[in-house]
């Protein structure tokens, strides 16, 4: 469905829609260049909160910290959830599929507190019988984390898998190659582009995450969203303004970065399956 | 087709060897793939499923001090094993108003912010989707940006709006609309504003991708037999759109249900989130068996919509598969 070009109400929602998402975003980024203590009362610009965020030790410990837990996270979600997509699109129905599939759904649209709370009482519990994890932490986050993201990264390969042209897998099983083979070879070329936004999706979730990390952290594990978390609750901090600044700034670089990539990735499948 | 050729293949295999009583994980799935199924499957059961049994078990304890702060269900003394079960949780949790107005103001605001995400949001898809094809995808950009953005900085962002003396308060009283600031900040309204704007990306994805798929020549044949745009809209367009309705409004409505963090930064000290109360429970008065319980209700009154979601979702894939 389409049209020549948006109309002269679609272009009055679209403005109204983007400046409702936008403003805040953009206020924000302009008080975080305010000399001012007081983030709402503009003096004069200055970088000044940005000198005071780079040397701020705690600030800078606790996003190593999200970004060591992220990484991690994001490739062994991607990893299970790739699994898991493949096993949903490809091998057809078995016993105690739709609890799968439904074990999948639950996390992404589950409250947080929830999945966090009842992750945390299986680690309670796991430690009294097994004596492990000894204590909460990075790991402990991390399986968390890896649970909530897996659901994501499923659901992006399940749907490219779906759509996916299987007449080349189809081939190569017919050449008499070994299913293994078939998909590291066919399928996982194919659906890289989807394995990276997916990565990205899991990554930015991870990173971001403050429920379930506040449940599964244990003390000297702080992670950013945590920082961040415990410093706005005592209200409006001009430093918080300069670190909301830069996560907007790298977020942005990543995901139109990404898109750019995606659309050219698309062109060339569109170019080549008009010349095939 | 991959699935049902493997399948023939181990059923040859299978054939070749001598008949072997099979395990049912093998009669379920062939050897290959239900190794493979086993992996993602056994981190499911085991850090999703699994956990909702020991916070079942849990809302039927008692607080003690001790760590884990709770008592354990079974016990031994002299040789006799006693299961105590503790109601009182839930007995607490139907008779105190405090709990029962917490839910109660939870699914409110999360209908509320549902009902608003929708208005606000359908007429954005819309848009995007009916625009044309090279603008399609950067405007969908644009919109989810914010989406990937921190949700955390989402928030931070309005409370420099909304403070007494933030830039609202100090716009109206520059325009002479007001006489003294307004208390915007930890009401009701400012929980509602932020909640609509941290989930408006929710409902315009599903929105989006569903009207993307409606063919444009049925609203222009409904035109042509002489329906004005809006009579268009809601005998043509709405009724096929019904999909990503339900969809985006199950999206924001479950997880707003159990939201923690807004109701916390910007909300009412006094009216409290469901979210909320599960949080002080658990952090602030150490009561993990109270906390289970307010969680097992919260998973009752949210498994029908999340059932009903995946249900609709399956289908719709299946279709996709079929085509």
């Amino acid at each position: 469905m389409q049209s020549k070009d948006i109309s002269g109400f679609g272009k009055l929602t679209l403005g109204a829609g983007l400046a409702f998402l936008y403003v805040p975003i953009l206020i924000l980024i302009v008080y975080s260049f305010n000399a001012s203590k007081l983030v709402t009362v503009w003096a004069s610009f200055s970088t000044h909160w940005y000198g005071v965020l780079f040397n701020d030790d705690a600030v800078i410990s606790a996003f190593g910290l999200s970004l060591k837990i992220a990484l991690f996270s994001s490739a062994m979600s991607v990893v299970l959830g790739t699994i898991a997509g493949l096993v949903l699109a490809r091998f057809g129905p078995f016993k105690g599929k739709s609890l799968f599939a439904g074990m999948l759904t639950a996390p992404m649209v589950m409250p947080e507190v929830i999945t966090g709370l009842s992750m945390l009482l299986l680690f309670v519990e796991m430690q009294q019988w097994f004596g492990f994890p000894a204590e909460r932490g990075m790991l402990t986050i991390w399986v968390g984390h890896v649970t909530l993201c897996m659901a994501y990264v499923t659901v992006v390969i399940r749907s490219r898998l779906v759509e996916m042209d299987r007449s080349v897998e189809e081939a190569a099983m017919d050449l008499g190659a070994r299913p293994f083979k078939i998909f590291f070879q066919i399928t996982l070329p194919i659906i890289a582009p989807a394995i990276a936004s997916s990565f990205l999706l899991a990554f930015t979730l991870s990173i971001d995450d403050l429920v379930i990390t506040a449940f599964l952290s244990g003390p000297g594990s702080t992670t950013l969203p945590q920082l961040i978390f415990s410093r706005v609750r005592l209200g409006l901090n001009p430093e918080i303004n300069a670190l909301a600044t830069m996560t907007v700034l790298v977020v942005t670089l990543l995901v139109v970065g990404a898109n750019r990539m995606m659309v050219k990735a698309e062109r060339r499948r569109a170019r080549l399956a008009a010349a095939a | 087709m991959m699935s049902r050729l493997l399948s023939l293949r181990d059923s040859r295999a299978a054939a070749a060897r001598p008949a072997r009583r099979s395990a049912w994980w093998q009669r379920a799935l062939p050897r290959g793939q239900s190794l493979v199924t086993a992996i993602p499957y056994g981190w499911l059961l085991l850090f999703f499923l699994v956990p909702f049994l020991f916070v079942l078990q849990i809302s039927f304890s008692d607080v003690e001090i001790a760590s884990p702060p709770y008592r354990a269900l079974l016990s031994r003394a002299e040789d006799v094993v006693s299961l105590a079960l503790n109601f009182g949780n839930y007995r607490y949790i139907f008779g105190d108003p405090l709990y029962f107005d917490a839910y109660l103001s939870s699914l409110y605001m999360a209908g509320v912010t549902t009902l608003i995400c929708l208005v606000v949001g359908y007429p954005i898809a819309y848009t995007i989707a009916r625009a044309p094809e090279a603008k399609r995808n950067t405007l969908l950009m644009l919109v989810m940006l914010p989406f990937w953005t921190s949700f955390l900085v989402r928030v931070y962002a309005w409370m420099g709006i909304l403070d007494n003396e933030g830039l609202l308060n100090q716009a109206l009283l520059a325009l002479g609309l007001i006489d003294e600031p307004l208390q915007l900040m930890h009401t009701q309204l400012s929980v509602q504003i932020v909640m609509v704007y941290a989930y408006l990306p929710f409902m315009i994805l599903p929105l989006f991708s569903n009207l993307v798929k409606l063919d444009g020549r049925l609203l222009e044949a409904s035109a042509d037999l002489g329906c004005r745009p809006w009579q268009t809209f809601l005998r043509v367009t709405l009724p096929l759109s019904k999909n990503g309705v339900i969809a985006g409004s199950m999206l924001v409505f479950i997880p707003a249900v159990g939201e923690f963090v807004i109701p916390e930064l910007v909300g009412t000290p006094e009216s409290l989130m469901i979210g909320k109360v599960l949080w002080m429970e658990f952090f602030d008065n150490n009561n993990w068996p109270m906390a289970a319980s307010v969680t097992i209700v919260m998973v009752a009154l949210l498994i029908a919509p999340i059932i009903y979601l995946h249900k609709r979702e399956e289908k719709a894939l299946a279709r996709a598969a079929a085509r």
